[in-house]
């Protein structure tokens, strides 16, 4: 008994591409724009916090999200999609772990989620993601910066944009961006590039960042060691980075 | 009849002055019968990094080709080496994979860290590691093993007296053990490079 849905949807056109991912990064372009910008010593990504109305209760919202303890992760295009690369993205760290006792490197998670995304290219009854991600981490690599499509090709970045104004967002990247940037830098020029398309007040309030950094942190043998961590900036750091930007 | 005494053999791991040692017998029987004098229970990960499974014969020889692909899949996917404390973690998810029907193998691991630190560490069947800070030892002559590095071990030994201290001490434990010994291979491992020794004991 054949099942109806057991082909894929996104099939080739007579020209070579595939539709269905091509109008998945119409959906991306949509999306409330997001930066990402390397520095020498971390890493930043950061967004709007666009809600439909001031009736919303922002603090629920989030999209700059940890993923583990070292790599975080930003998303422009359709949440609820984004939801679910979260969850997956979290549960294939908490697997590396499981097997290795540390931290995956943002390089090897980045191609475990762009398998993910590509399995949803070439599977039975399903669509490509509606999202783009911007992953960040800091590793023993150091700093690293990815930009993953729905089609689940990924790019490192020194800096870069998806979304609503990432043309624009990109060009005023390529003349602020500098290799000696360190991560207060690229905090104050993420959110310059930001303030380019932003609907809306900048507060802290309406503004997401998230940085990897190399912290010291007290290990399991309660030794004190310095490690590569994400955090999401608290609503009063993003105040002092918007008192500097007037 | 214990399945851990079936072929016999043993192992020892030690930690000297920025350099570690690694040292096996070579018989491999079925149980008073001797079958080979050079079975191989030493295996490489990479020039900083070695390990050695005592035990079962056909354990040994089947986690050695399942470590050498884990390994080489980590090489290629991750484009780094391999670090001693991500290998140990590696072999001890692998034996606690097979918790209720394990291999019946006991690694013991030495190895030198990206900045130099010499690191040891041994296993039990299922997986559970022991993070020692001066020897390691493991087969059908531990208990003989124990007793010998408890008494020549000292610590920050150099290279050349880290050799020394381990072979004396492997070959007077197999000595009195029935089911190991049959020669020994010993492997020092320095930042610079890995020297392999092979001992000359008694073939009874």
């Amino acid at each position: 008994m054949a099942d109806r849905y057991s082909f894929s949807l996104t099939t080739f056109s007579p020209s070579g591409k595939l539709v269905q991912i091509e109008y998945a990064l119409n959906a991306v372009a949509q999306g409330v724009t997001s930066i990402g910008i390397k520095a020498t010593n971390g890493v930043v990504i950061a967004t709007e916090k666009k809600t439909g109305s001031a009736l919303v209760d922002d603090t629920t919202v989030e999209k700059v999200v940890m993923i583990c303890s070292n790599i975080g992760v930003v998303y422009s295009g359709m949440g609820p999609d984004a939801r679910v690369l979260v969850d997956r993205a979290r549960k294939a760290a908490q697997e590396y772990k499981r097997i290795y006792n540390v931290e995956p490197p943002t390089s090897v998670l980045v191609k475990e989620v762009a398998s993910i995304m590509q399995e949803f290219t070439q599977s039975g009854g399903v669509r490509p993601f509606g999202v783009s991600l911007l992953m960040a981490g800091f590793d023993e690599a150091g700093p690293a910066l990815y930009q993953i499509d729905p089609s689940g090709s990924f790019f490192a970045w020194k800096a870069t944009a998806i979304g609503k104004n990432m043309i624009n967002a990109k060009t005023f990247l390529e003349k602020r961006f500098t290799s000696s940037m360190e991560i207060e830098d690229a905090v104050h020029t993420a959110i310059l590039t930001l303030k380019e398309g932003f609907e809306g007040a900048m507060t802290d309030s309406s503004l997401e960042i998230g940085i990897a950094t190399m912290e010291t942190t007290i290990n399991s043998h309660g030794v004190p060691t310095k490690t590569g961590t994400f955090r999401r900036l608290r609503p009063a750091e993003i105040k002092d980075y918007l008192a500097n930007i007037a | 009849m214990s399945i851990m005494q079936y072929n016999g053999g043993c192992l020892v791991g030690m930690k000297g002055k920025n350099c570690v040692a690694i040292a096996s017998d070579r018989r491999f029987g079925v149980q008073a019968l001797g079958l080979s004098t050079n079975f191989q229970r030493m295996f490489s990960v990479n020039n900083r990094l070695y390990y050695g499974l005592a035990g079962l014969g056909t354990d040994v020889q089947t986690l050695s080709e399942k470590f050498r692909m884990s390994v080489n899949m980590y090489n290629l996917k991750e484009e780094r080496d391999i670090a001693p404390t991500t290998f140990a973690s590696l072999v001890s998810s692998t034996l606690y994979e097979r918790r209720f029907g394990p291999y019946f193998s006991e690694p013991v691991i030495v190895g030198l860290e990206k900045d130099d630190t010499p690191f040891i560490c041994a296993m039990d069947l299922i997986g559970c590691i022991n993070f020692a800070k001066d020897f390691v030892v493991t087969g059908t002559s531990s208990e003989q093993l124990y007793g010998m590095c408890e008494a020549l071990w000292e610590p920050d030994l150099e290279p050349e007296d880290l050799f020394e201290t381990i072979s004396q001490a492997m070959l007077n434990a197999v000595d009195r053990d029935a089911l190991s010994g049959w020669g020994a291979v010993v492997h020092v491992i320095t930042p610079t490079q890995v020297i392999t020794r092979t001992l000359k004991g008694r073939m009874d």
